[in-house]
């Protein structure tokens, strides 16, 4: 058949270097970026910004970002937005200090009914904005004043604290060292840099697995010389790391939550058949909805989840400043949907990545910490990063039209 | 007679695809010109370049309108001479007026303020040249796309339009409007409009263009002239396809067997106005192995009835009964609409078919990601695999299933839908308007994977505006008028005169005519 004559023309050609470089810009791009922004802070800081503590406490300072900006990366991706979550920071962590100070609730089931409240706000939200097709714009700038009304109402407008030292501890805990003193290497935390250099290798083992699995199935994919190098770099970087964080406390508690979640949702986004249909629901919703796809539901589903994940960043929040204040997690919202934007989300939904998004919220991270050690006012801060934010946007416009 | 626009040697490169190699255009002063060719052969790359989509420098050739070179940076310079390009989807405010929509980027102003009076006065004027006879207030969103086709049309002639450009201007018109239009067509050629008519309906062709441009891959096969004696259909055919199709429609042996599908007293309302009926009390039954054709204008409610079955997609207040297989089933959600063994392939598959930003394999995958997933884990090489399964199959051109369907052609996006839809393994296909702004080629393909379905003992409806498919591919043919069945007919026996006959003579049919021809 003629039909298939002409076909050869248009077969893919061997994909070389160059052109997986180019169609691949935007996910190294934003990699070597954040690279580049360390190495730049970590030069004109004179070696500030790596050292193990400040290490530390950057990781601290991050940890609830990023873990919110996972939550708001599906609810970009459903094609909606949440501005409630600085709110609900706020909101949660006031009912906890009131459980825990007031009623002396143990920190454990304080927790739970933390997250429950959580869970429950993002159902009361989503519940709109689902169901009654209201705005997410609209549904969650209210639920932004009201619950940033309740904090200040449940705290009665004070701060309240300190709490208990278990619950101090998911914040400003580190894990335990079985390893360090069985070796005798009092003032390293031997096994911190363990898991820093086992966990890169399994990882870098399961994508060889990956690899080579395609590689039967003769599905192009990333050129070997790029996989071996950016291995490489991956096992270099964290490895590094682990060694600065090794030598202070060893490997903060909220940092082994916060991977294990970057972990859970970079699966489930790439991986599952729920993240799937939450990337074609914010592709096209009618496509969706007549491919059999409750889209309704779907879109429930990402508020619930974000309420967990803003709860779940109200009690580290908390846990880190040891005391509930009616400002906690004042205009959070704003970084975290940066962190997103920056990290490639497109703001008509259905695009974007979990990888991208906590890369965006680390350069955002980096260039506060950066910038206040140098001594820059919260001023010129604001200044930078809403310039980054629009340039990182910008580029993908520009990238797009050229694509 | 002289040419008003040549152009030579056009071509046009993408990143790795040949869009345009070495095209030649040559349009005659006053002439109908119809540009042919399969999807993706480069008709609408050639327009762009025309209209100054693509600027002068990013193609390689010359282009000379009324014999003087031009070099276009954009649309307004083409605009200013008068190239004026109407595209497939129209560019139309749908919340605005017809006055206000004709005025866009022109408006009848002076330092800014509108003089309404004189842009309705205008507006009126040129709403009778096209034969529109609304209100020039009317909403866009408030007429049919008939309608708002001649309005493009009436904002091209406030622009003194000197070649207009029309792309598929009839694909989504039902046969009154699309004569309509060929006539306004006809009556600009008089008034000196050169037009080039982008079209697949090859019946349109013969009857109004004077010369006619076949594009194959990106190259001019031929430019045959009209005048020089008729050109038989299967003439152009060969030029497009470079080979002869022994016929349009590919055999099968029809052995219907017993009843798969039924639906009884099938009725729904308008979502918006409640206690409108648009869909009224359907009976139609559909056999093992049989192609059952739904006929009908535009606004018979036949889409309305197939969306209402499908999991009560569109309409309220539904009611009536389905049954598969003699079980009645539960259609009230798509899931369980899906679940019960129907499928429904939209007329619209850029707004309710596919997801266009993703890529073929994620779309060929959406409505059975089970199918490809254990306990909600997606195994990414066997969706590879079944994409690349249907691309074989249906022979979908891309340059891997890893592009994006945005940038497939028509007939392709249509394939990769149909992928879909096969995908999710139905047993009562619905098909609306499949081959809609498809080539040819592509059509005969898709008519043989509906073959292949009923050979599989599959049961399809199809809905089509175009006769000639429905008596080429249905068994059997329902015609649909206002919303009810009016009558049932084998396709051995069907005509087209015979099917507008009993839309014209259903009890309602003379007000829906009325109406039409309003």
């Amino acid at each position: 058949m003629s039909a298939e004559l002409n076909l050869p023309a248009r077969q893919p050609r061997q994909e070389s270097m160059a052109r997986f470089l180019k169609s691949h810009m935007r996910d190294y791009g934003m990699l070597i970026s954040l690279l580049a922004i360390v190495a730049f802070f970590q030069y004109v800081t004179n070696g500030t910004l790596l050292q193990p503590l400040n290490l530390t406490n950057l990781v601290l300072q991050n940890s609830y970002i990023v873990i919110m900006a996972l939550g708001m990366l599906l609810v970009i991706v459903a094609g909606h937005i949440d501005l409630s979550v600085g709110s609900i920071v706020g909101f949660i962590g006031a009912l906890a200090a009131i459980l825990m100070v007031q009623f002396h609730w143990h920190f454990i089931p304080t927790a739970i009914v933390s997250l429950i409240a959580g869970a429950a706000i993002g159902a009361a939200q989503g519940y709109w904005v689902a169901y009654f097709r209201i705005p997410s714009f609209i549904v969650t700038l209210a639920g932004m004043l009201v619950f940033r009304g309740l904090s200040l109402a449940l705290l009665a407008g004070q701060s309240v604290g300190p709490f208990p030292v278990e619950f101090q501890r998911l914040s400003s805990g580190f894990i335990p060292d079985p390893f360090g003193p069985l070796a005798g290497t009092a003032g390293f935390h031997l096994t911190t840099l363990l898991l820093c250099l086992v966990t890169p290798a399994v990882m870098i083992g399961l994508s060889v697995a990956t690899r080579i699995r395609r590689h039967r199935f003769a599905i192009e994919q990333e050129p070997l010389p790029l996989f071996l190098l950016k291995s490489a770099g991956l096992f270099a970087v964290v490895a590094y790391l682990g060694w600065l964080l090794a030598s202070y406390k060893g490997l903060p508690n909220v940092l082994i939550i916060m991977a294990l979640l970057v972990g859970l949702y970079a699966f489930v986004t790439r991986d599952t058949t729920i993240g799937r249909r939450i990337y074609a629901l914010g592709g096209n919703e009618k496509a969706a909805k007549l491919s059999g796809i409750d889209t309704r539901r779907l879109s429930f589903y990402t508020f619930v989840n974000m309420g967990v994940l803003a709860a779940l960043a109200g009690l580290i929040f908390a846990a880190r400043l040891n005391t509930a204040t009616p400002k906690a997690g004042v205009s959070f919202e704003l970084d975290v949907i940066a962190a997103c934007f920056i990290g490639g989300a497109s703001a008509s939904g259905g695009v974007g990545r979990v990888t991208g998004a906590v890369i965006g919220a680390f350069i955002m991270g980096v260039m506060n910490n950066g910038m206040s050690i140098l001594g820059i006012g919260i001023d010129w801060q604001q200044v930078i990063k809403g310039l980054v934010l629009l340039a990182a946007v910008c580029f993908d416009v520009y990238n797009k039209g050229k694509a | 007679m002289d040419s008003i626009l040549e152009m030579r040697g056009i071509s046009k490169t993408f990143p790795g695809v040949k869009a345009l190699d070495d095209v030649n255009l040559s349009v005659r002063e006053g002439e109908i010109h119809a540009l042919i060719g399969e999807n993706g052969a480069g008709k609408s790359t050639l327009m762009k370049v025309l209209s100054g989509v693509y600027p002068q420098g990013s193609f390689d050739g010359e282009i000379r309108f009324r014999g003087q070179p031009v070099a276009f940076r954009g649309i307004a310079d083409s605009e200013k001479l008068g190239i004026i390009i109407i595209h497939q989807e129209l560019a139309l405010v749908p919340l605005l007026s017809i006055t206000e929509n004709l005025f866009l980027g022109n408006e009848q102003a002076r330092r800014g303020v509108i003089d309404w009076t004189a842009a309705t006065a205008k507006a009126r004027e040129l709403l009778r040249m096209v034969g529109l006879s609304d209100p020039p207030d009317t909403l866009i969103t408030d007429i049919g796309v008939g309608k708002q086709q001649l309005v493009e049309i009436a904002k091209a002639l406030s622009k003194q339009v000197r070649l207009l450009i029309l792309d598929e201007p009839t694909a989504s018109l039902n046969e009154s409007d699309s004569d309509a239009l060929l006539a306004l067509l006809l009556r600009f050629k008089e008034q000196g409009i050169s037009s080039i008519l982008i079209s697949h309906k090859l019946n349109e062709i013969a009857k109004v263009a004077d010369r006619v441009t076949i594009l194959r891959d990106g190259s001019t096969v031929e430019t045959l002239d009209c005048h020089d004696g008729p050109i038989s259909q299967d003439r152009i055919i060969k030029g497009m396809v470079g080979r002869d199709l022994a016929d349009r429609y590919p055999k099968r042996e029809v052995r219907p067997g017993e009843i798969l599908f039924e639906v009884k007293g099938w009725s729904a309302d308008h979502p918006i106005h409640p206690g409108r009926r648009v869909v009224k009390d359907i009976d139609l039954h559909v056999r093992r192995g049989e192609v059952v054709g739904i006929a009908g204008l535009m606004g018979a409610g036949r889409t309305e009835f197939a969306m209402s079955l499908f999991g009560r997609s569109w309409g309220r207040n539904i009611r009536g009964n389905a049954y598969l297989g003699g079980r009645e089933i539960d259609v009230s959600t798509i899931r369980r609409a899906m679940d019960g063994g129907l499928a429904y392939a939209t007329e619209d598959r850029k707004h309710y078919g596919l997801v266009l930003d993703n890529d073929i394999r994620h779309n060929v995958t959406l409505a059975n990601l089970d199918g490809v997933a254990r306990r909600g884990v997606i195994h990414h090489e066997r969706e590879i695999e079944v994409a690349n399964d249907f691309r074989r199959r249906l022979r979908i051109r891309c340059s891997s299933v890893f592009q994006e369907t945005v940038n497939l052609s028509g007939g392709n996006q249509q394939k990769v839908v149909l992928s879909k839809w096969l995908f999710a393994d139905p047993q009562v296909l619905i098909l609306d308007e499949p081959t809609r702004g498809i080539d040819v080629g592509a059509k005969y393909e898709i008519y043989s994977i509906v073959n292949q379905l009923v050979a599989e003992g599959r049961g399809v409806i199809l809905i089509s505006s175009e006769l000639p498919e429905l008596l080429g591919v249905a068994d059997r043919i329902y015609v649909m008028n206002e919303g009810a069945i009016v009558a049932e007919m084998p396709a051995a026996e069907a005509s087209q005169e015979k099917i507008m006959h009993a839309i014209m003579s259903s009890a309602a049919g003379g007000t829906a005519t009325r109406e039409y021809l309003q």
